[in-house]
């Protein structure tokens, strides 16, 4: 076999496992969505008061926090994954939550992933509405309450990037949800494939474990559906952007 | 006439630049007042104190009969408005943004709608409502802008270089609007111009800032019949070296 044929075989067959929704590969899809998009959710409601707290409120630590802000959004994934897993093993000091190797662990390294940056997308954007804007609210009578509204109105589109942002990097993480969650799949055949349905298998995990397994057409549509997701997230990310 | 503002030995910094200092005066309840003067001598500034937005380096200010407090701020500047040169346009439609004033003073719908409309009417931008406002020319936007300061009708009105992006027309539009609000309200309007026809047709009173200081303060006729100071008769003669 050529690797040309090595290669189309691998397309055509991961294109008729995505056709057939192959149950296996749609619980991957949907662990990966299901994680992703509950940690980002999580991560945003975080980052938005953090983000207006940073721009608005004078507090001790400020400058502080916008570093930390910024180192965490080049935050290495495995280091987080190796934090975490430290954390709630049976022996850590969280071992009780017995959150080990479950979505939620992996729900929780995704959210310390993804709040500096949609923090920080959020403040650059929160930073970039003109001072002129927040000077007219405040000349037409407007409080400190309504600039801060004024202000979410003006940044919506920026804000609406930094969900996204942080929607894509979820869903493009491996190193820490391989750690702490363990790209766990219930055993059993299911459908012909092989292992069965997805407990803690994302789309990430699961290209690396059938790559080393060989599977390389189940490696390719994970890939596919990956991608396409990826792609749609920044698709509306530029969308945003072009409307801001 | 009943006092509204005072300002005692007021000065100003900007780091270790002084923009304003010395400065001695008293606004009338509903009097025009204008602040007349080159670029760059504080007019801006004085008007940015009066609404709060910068805090006096010394001195001080008396508004209806009570000092200046900080944590009054928002109930003093809910009785104003002011108008900056280049307005700031919310992202949103001409009605909204002329309608923001009224929403945060949590007034009816229907009351919003027959102001606003009012207000884009007499300002000739009756037809705008559903316009985007960033799409306006400098001109509707300085019209746009203006119909907001008023539409909740403000005890106070703060106006800084009101006309500068407007053509001849609308200039004499906006003028009656101010004369108008002034003499149907009793609106107070402090205003500030190097337009020194413009302040000649309207105000009652005028103040001439010149190297930070108020060197003058007078009425209209007195300033551009009989000046006091040598100063302010260069200035308004053109003969005034920078």
């Amino acid at each position: 076999m050529s690797s040309l044929d090595f290669l189309s075989q691998g397309i055509i067959q991961a294109f008729t496992l995505i056709v057939n929704l192959n149950p296996y590969i749609l619980s991957i899809t949907e662990v990966s969505i299901k994680v992703s998009g509950t940690a980002t959710i999580l991560a945003t409601l975080t980052a938005l008061p953090l983000a207006f707290a940073i721009a608005f409120l004078k507090f001790r630590g400020k400058q502080a926090l916008i570093t930390l802000v910024n180192t965490g959004m080049g935050l290495p994934s495995v280091f987080v994954g190796l934090f975490i897993f430290v954390m709630l093993v049976p022996v850590g000091p969280f071992g009780f939550l017995n959150m080990i190797y479950t979505k939620k662990a992996m729900i929780l390294a995704q959210y310390i992933l993804i709040v500096p940056v949609i923090t920080g997308i959020t403040l650059a954007a929160i930073k970039a509405v003109p001072v002129l804007i927040i000077e007219t609210v405040y000349t037409l009578g407007g409080t400190q309450k309504d600039v801060v509204i004024a202000t979410l109105r003006e940044a919506k589109f920026g804000i609406i990037t930094a969900f996204l942002a942080g929607l894509g990097r979820a869903l493009a993480e491996v190193g820490a949800i391989l750690i702490v969650g363990g790209n766990i799949a219930y055993t059993g055949s299911i459908g012909g494939i092989g292992e069965g349905l997805s407990y803690t298998r994302s789309l990430t995990t699961a290209i690396t474990s059938e790559t080393s397994k060989g599977d390389i057409s189940t490696s390719i549509a994970l890939g596919i559906i990956l991608i396409s997701l990826v792609l749609s997230v920044n698709i509306l990310a530029n969308y945003f952007q072009r409307r801001d | 006439m009943e006092d509204l503002f005072r300002i005692e030995n007021l000065g100003k910094y900007f780091g270790n630049k002084e923009v304003l200092k010395n400065i001695h005066l008293t606004i009338y309840r509903g009097e025009i007042f204008a602040f007349i003067g080159p670029s760059g001598v504080g007019k801006t500034t004085l008007l940015r104190i009066f609404n709060f937005l910068e805090m006096p380096t010394s001195g001080r200010l008396i508004f209806d009969g009570n000092e200046y407090a900080i944590h009054q701020k928002n109930s003093i500047r809910r009785r104003m408005s002011m108008l900056f040169q280049r307005p700031g346009v919310f992202n949103t439609s001409v009605f909204n943004n002329v309608a923001y004033g009224l929403i945060i003073r949590s007034v009816d719908k229907k009351t919003i709608g027959k102001k606003v409309t009012d207000a884009l009417n007499l300002v000739g931008l009756s037809g705008y409502e559903k316009q985007k406002a960033s799409t306006l020319s400098g001109g509707e936007a300085q019209r746009m802008a203006f119909a907001r300061a008023i539409v909740y009708q403000p005890d106070i009105l703060l106006l800084d270089e009101p006309t500068a992006n407007l053509d001849p027309a609308h200039v004499a539009k906006i003028e009656d609007i101010i004369k108008q609000i002034r003499s149907e309200l009793g609106t107070t309007i402090i205003m500030a111009s190097h337009n020194i026809n413009q302040v000649r047709r309207i105000a009652d009173r005028v103040g001439i800032l010149l190297n930070q200081e108020l060197i003058e303060v007078n009425t209209k006729e007195q300033i551009f019949t009989h000046p006091n100071d040598t100063r302010s008769s260069a200035f308004i003669n053109g003969d005034f070296i920078y």
